[in-house]
């Protein structure tokens, strides 16, 4: 089998535009969070959610490139920009060679919405425009993003609810360790538009602690109520490491293993269960002891359930060995259909920078928080293999086993 | 309401500089929409958008048989202004 290294990574989020800003604002332990009014004006329960600001494409891209982009496409184009240009691959690279894409993101509901009013008033769907169709679909992020870097390989979209971004690192090295692709771009995506996210707050899932926005993401703590939407782009480079020593390129870490499994119950309650059998099969397909990680990137979203059943899961395999685990999302919010693969970005900043971020707002453990080793304030640790969980709607669960590149 | 064929180029132009984003220098009555002015299928579809939220009517692609160059669509759009 082959192994499977990244060479390239790029970030747009709610706390911040670039790898840069994101491992500064990690390692501070800075919010995204904040207020979006429209939310309450068009009948949400919660009006928090990560701030993202929209890039501007008009100097990056010409027209016809722009204009099928939905929101969450042009954050993916922007971390994806910035992944290529630390894998040190270009537009004559791409031409040239078969690159491949999985990406997750599960929704495009602001281009269906909006399109669905146009042609309300007008009676017309032509009316609707050309990029209608090519921002409505959920493989927005794959199919723009395949044309506008020429990509030849495989090429699609992976919908698995908030688990989709992670899922695709998995796939991306599943092709790649079995030899179907040399390179693949991976990555999550997710829209912050209003429009998007309000059947999820029909669910009450939301936090409403309004009057701190930067305190109302607060996974493990007792005092939690709930999660805080958020969005944006993160992409990887995923290579096959012979390949990127051929080339010459900059190998930054190796995804080594990718835990899968579906609880098979609930369509919105997590389960220990399933966590549990996604965790195990990362490390028994990484050859990694659960002694030997060194740091776990919870899913933990700031909802009751979901942050106790994982605790109980993380503690029925790390418990002993008082792996540090932080969940991001206190900063971030809950990315959703990205979290996946920002995650991985997010830790593997942390590898590179031997720190640990924060898991803010972790203030009062409960019963299943308290056997676990969360790391409420940055530290300083050396990082050489790191789990990631990522869980979703359904039931579907994938875990991530990331090590610091060895040769 | 009658508009002056000085207007309905101008506004025609504008939009096809500002929202196509064709080349200002590529404008030349003469030229063809496709060949020399690189309009594709999917930007006419747009076009129709822009044509109807300016000038208030929706292009039928069967009235456009005879239209390629950017005189014969002004010409088009005076028709069916102030036609």
């Amino acid at each position: 089998m082959r192994r499977v290294v990244i060479t390239g990574m790029g970030i747009y989020s709610s706390i911040g535009k670039n790898l840069e800003e994101v491992k500064e604002s990690l390692y501070q332990g800075k919010s995204g969070i904040g207020i979006d009014s429209q939310r309450t004006e068009y009948g949400y329960r919660s009006p928090l959610t990560g701030i993202v600001e929209r890039p501007n494409l008009k100097e990056l891209l010409d027209r016809r490139m722009r204009t099928g982009l939905a929101e969450e496409a042009e954050y993916a184009y922007m971390s994806t920009r910035e992944a290529l240009q630390q894998a040190g691959i270009d537009m004559d690279y791409l031409e040239n060679n078969e690159v491949g894409i999985f990406f997750g993101n599960d929704s495009s509901a602001k281009a269906v919405i909006e399109a669905h009013s146009i042609v309300l008033e007008k009676k017309d769907t032509t009316l609707m425009g050309s990029g209608a169709i090519f921002q409505s679909m959920n493989s927005t992020v794959t199919m723009n993003l395949s044309v506008i870097f020429k990509l030849k390989g495989v090429n699609m979209t992976i919908s698995a609810a908030c688990a989709s971004g992670s899922h695709s690192i998995g796939l991306g090295y599943l092709f790649i360790k079995n030899g179907l692709q040399d390179m693949v771009i991976c990555g999550g995506a997710q829209e912050t538009n209003y429009l998007s996210m309000g059947s999820f707050d029909a669910l009450s899932a939301f936090s409403v602690r309004t009057d701190d926005p930067t305190k109302a993401s607060r996974p493990f703590d007792a005092n939690r109520d709930g999660l805080v939407p958020s969005g944006g782009g993160a992409t990887l480079i995923l290579e096959d490491y012979d390949h990127a020593v051929k080339r010459g390129a900059n190998i930054i870490a190796e995804v080594c293993g990718y835990g899968f499994s579906s609880n098979g119950g609930h369509i919105s309650q997590p389960s220990n269960e399933g966590s549990f059998i996604a965790m195990s099969r990362a490390l028994e397909d990484a050859g990694v002891n659960a002694s030997e990680v060194d740091y776990i990137n919870a899913h933990a979203t700031s909802t009751p359930l979901g942050d106790m059943y994982e605790a109980q899961a993380i503690d029925s395999i790390f418990g002993e060995f008082k792996t540090p685990v932080s969940s991001t999302k206190g900063m971030t919010g809950h990315e959703c259909w990205m979290a996946g693969a920002s995650e991985i970005v997010y830790s593997i900043l942390m590898m590179q920078n031997s720190f640990i971020a924060p898991n803010i707002n972790f203030e009062t453990p409960d019963e299943s928080s308290a056997k676990l080793n969360i790391i409420s304030k940055t530290t300083d640790k050396n990082i050489d293999v790191f789990l990631s969980n990522s869980f979703g709607f359904g039931g579907t669960n994938s875990a991530l086993v990331v090590k610091k590149f060895r040769k | 309401m009658a508009m002056t064929r000085q207007e309905i180029e101008r506004i025609t132009n504008e939009f096809l500089i500002e929202e196509i984003e064709i080349d200002p220098e590529a404008i030349r009555s003469d030229a063809k929409l496709k060949d020399d002015l690189g309009v594709d299928s999917l930007d006419f579809v747009d076009i129709v958008v822009i044509v109807e939220r300016n000038f208030g009517f929706k292009i039928k692609a069967e009235e456009m048989a005879g239209v390629s160059t950017l005189g014969s669509f002004y010409d088009y759009i005076e028709n069916k202004v102030n036609g």
